[in-house]
């Protein structure tokens, strides 16, 4: 029951579950017990919403749940032992999950996240304590140390080596600040697991606060999280019921407690430094580093940032030990990582791996490949920071060097699948509105240079590009990564350099000849009936919001090309595909 | 305009005390009063500017730095269209447009004439699995279609 699952119908399938199964009197029937439980996100969204029933520890699971659907499975399995094989999840369910390695993700989908009971049931808050009652902050900083961890936020830097600067500078008050302002369009792997697991990542706040010295703690997290937002609330009151919170942790000296503060709705303030002055009540505009936070930050006191999924890490890490956590991933890139599949592909959803899995394995095993029986034509990963991968380069490992060198990111793990009806041109055009939208104004080189930047992207869209406009977004885009203040500017050059590295033909068909190859900008195409096609049904003139569309019943319609403001509904509409893109 | 009459000012002063006692900052204390008005009137902040001895040209700095918060009234439904890359991918600009048409919303604004709807467009929701995604009154819609989207504001209307 994630954002997603809810919006699937989970609620009601659960409800339909809880009346059915009380109006049939399983509970007092003679040896027949049965309880209803809700999970977090399992990851898949695209086979929501699922349903597992577990009779003697035999699981089966059912997929795309609708509430007419529950009176059988009750009647037929809960009761008579029978599953309804029809509706069972098949092998695209069962590929998605068995080439995943769960970490952060392994009690996400399983257990209950508003109760503290099912996630100690799992182990939870006993890495805690292993912490407190028999370890050192020194000694946890360098188990963190010795997995390899590194930031799941994006920038990907030491953990450990964080934790360990922040904790040798002497000062009266320190903080550690979670930030969960995941802002990357596309990535939603930290509100799943917020929604999903939520003490995993309180868990490892307090580890953290522990290895610093942190006095109090911060969540920071999006307003456009309600759901998680909710549970993470929840989750902060029963953990200080159960003495995981507060004073005296565990019976140990240890004060420590967390405060949830509510973005406003600013992509920047994902940005550490634009992120403590949000909370310090300003405009989230980001300062020039040095002082990095970890010496003056928060209130200008040494803070510790980390992102969610780093956080959600620490407490497995802490319990299974250094070496099992290393024993996953490359020499220089340890462990699992998260990863959000989006766009045109089969299985959305979230996804956890080993780093340095090929590329190929995501996208065709785990993902299932490209729907419609469409071609792949590139990932893009790492959100507006990051860059896109060309179908050619299928072969290569997922993880932070051979991203970085092949002109993307890792980032935050964000992958939108675009396949040929995608055009790259409005795709770079598409990251400059947004971070052209969301750039704070402080520095000139982001505030000024991303508007230049989206301008000739929207002339090149709108068949206006000039000869020498490629290169001058190559010098803009190299001079604003070069000067910009904060990651922001210093990455939204990122989605035009790399477009235009793989798929410059594209640019110059717009520039050129006035053309977009994948039929996607507007002014460039122009939409019209196939004449032996067309049954004359008049759907598309009733469609048609411009009134430019005529004809007669069952004779050739026509579209008027000074009337047809290319809103694509005849396409959408025309059942015969007699409408023609080009 | 919002006269800040007797009544209005005991909403205000449990804002205020609230804001007082927690410590709070500029940003909580917008987001008490957009849950209060569902926006920010302009003479609320010229009452709390008053009371904090805070310039109003910081609130409005505050204001119009973060797109959670609205100087102008929203209508009584408010649709949420989500942009992110998954669902710019999926649809959502003709989900949008068809929107804007149909309801009729002037160009330039994002609420209808009538103030029964208000249409905004935002960066990502993070639902990005089940794109494109429209929020309509605080309900999530999957894998939107002008169709879907046709009943769901069909009853509103």
């Amino acid at each position: 029951m994630g954002t997603g699952g809810i919006a699937a119908g989970g609620t009601e399938v659960m409800e339909a579950f809880n009346s059915e199964i009380s109006s049939a009197g399983i509970k007092a029937s003679v040896e027949k017990f049965c309880s209803l439980h809700k999970v977090g996100c399992r990851g898949l969204c695209a086979k929501d919403v699922l349903v597992d029933i577990i009779i003697g520890g035999e699981k089966t699971t059912y997929q795309k749940t609708k509430p007419d659907m529950v009176p059988r499975i009750v009647e037929e399995h809960l009761i008579n032992g029978s599953p309804v094989t029809d509706w069972v999840a098949g092998e695209d369910y069962h590929n998605f999950h068995d080439k995943q390695t769960k970490v952060v993700l392994s009690d996400c989908g399983e257990i209950d996240p508003e109760d503290i009971n099912a996630y100690l049931a799992v182990d939870g808050y006993k890495a805690l304590e292993k912490v407190l009652k028999s370890l050192l902050p020194a000694d946890t900083i360098d188990i963190i140390k010795k997995s390899g961890l590194r930031g799941r936020g994006g920038a990907g830097f030491p953990t450990g080596l964080k934790w360990e600067i922040c904790s040798k500078v002497k000062s009266d008050r320190k903080y550690i600040i979670c930030n969960a302002d995941e802002g990357d369009p596309g990535a939603f792997m930290d509100r799943s697991v917020i929604e999903g697991n939520p003490h995993a990542v309180i868990e490892g706040l307090i580890i953290g606060a522990y290895a610093i010295g942190a006095t109090s703690g911060y969540v920071y997290i999006r307003a456009e999280y309600p759901l998680a937002v909710e549970r993470l609330r929840k989750a902060l009151v029963k953990a200080r019921e159960g003495n995981f919170l507060g004073k005296g942790i565990l019976g140990t000296g240890m004060d420590f407690d967390i405060k949830i503060k509510l973005g406003a709705g600013a992509f920047v303030c994902g940005e550490e430094t634009a992120l403590i002055a949000s909370i310090e009540g300003q405009r989230g505009m980001p300062r020039a580093k040095p002082p990095f936070p970890v010496h003056s930050g928060l209130w200008k006191k040494p803070t510790v940032i980390n992102n969610v999924e780093t956080l959600a890490n620490i407490p497995y890490i802490i319990r299974k030990g250094a070496d099992w956590f290393a024993s996953f991933g490359t020499e220089k890139s340890k462990g699992t990582k998260v990863f959000a599949l989006a766009g045109k592909i089969k299985n959305t959803g979230l996804i956890e791996v080993p780093m340095g899995i090929p590329l190929k394995e995501i996208i065709y095993d785990i993902g299932g490949g490209v729907e419609k029986g469409r071609t792949f034509k590139a990932v893009q990963t790492g959100g507006p920071s990051g860059g896109c991968i060309p179908a050619e380069l299928i072969d290569i490992n997922v993880d932070y060097e051979s991203l970085t060198r092949v002109g993307s990111i890792v980032g935050s793990g964000g992958m939108v699948v675009l396949d040929d009806t995608d055009c790259m041109v409005s795709i770079a055009k598409f990251f400059l509105e947004f971070t052209q939208a969301e750039s704070c104004g402080k520095c000139v080189p982001c505030r000024v240079g991303t508007k230049r930047l989206l301008e000739i992207l929207e002339r090149i869209t709108e068949g206006k590009g000039r000869e020498g406009d490629i290169e001058l977004l190559e010098d803009l885009g190299r001079d604003i990564k070069a000067s910009s203040l904060c990651g922001l500017g210093q990455t939204a050059p990122n989605p035009i350099l790399s477009t235009i590295k793989y798929f410059r033909h594209e640019y110059e068909a717009h520039i050129r000849d006035s053309k977009c190859p994948a039929g996607v900008c507007r002014e460039l195409i122009e939409y019209s009936i196939i004449e032996d096609v067309c049954t004359g049904c008049g759907a598309c003139i009733r469609a048609c919001p411009a009134g430019a569309i005529t004809g007669e019943k069952k004779k050739l319609h026509r579209i008027s090309a000074d009337l047809c403001i290319k809103c694509g509904a005849c396409f959408d509409v025309c059942k015969f595909k007699s409408v023609k893109k080009a | 305009m919002l006269k800040v009459s007797q009544k209005v000012d005991e909403k205000l002063k449990k804002i205020l005390d609230k804001y007082v006692s927690e410590e709070g900052n500029i940003i909580s204390l917008l987001q008490d009063i957009q849950d209060v008005y569902s926006y920010i009137p302009w003479e609320v902040v010229g009452w709390f500017a008053k009371n904090l001895d805070i310039p109003e040209s910081r609130f409005y700095g505050v204001i119009t730095f973060y797109s959670q918060f609205h100087l102008k009234p929203r209508g009584k439904n408010l649709i949420t269209a989500c942009c992110g890359t998954a669902c710019h991918v999926r649809g959502s600009d003709r989900l949008i447009n068809w929107i804007t048409r149909e309801l009729n919303i002037p160009k330039g604004e994002d609420t209808t004439e009538d103030g029964q709807f208000t249409l905004e467009r935002v960066a990502c929701v993070g639902a990005c699995g089940i794109a494109p995604v429209v929020i309509i009154n605080k309900k999530v819609y999957g894998e939107m279609s002008i169709n879907k989207l046709k009943r769901a504001i069909k009853d509103k209307r």
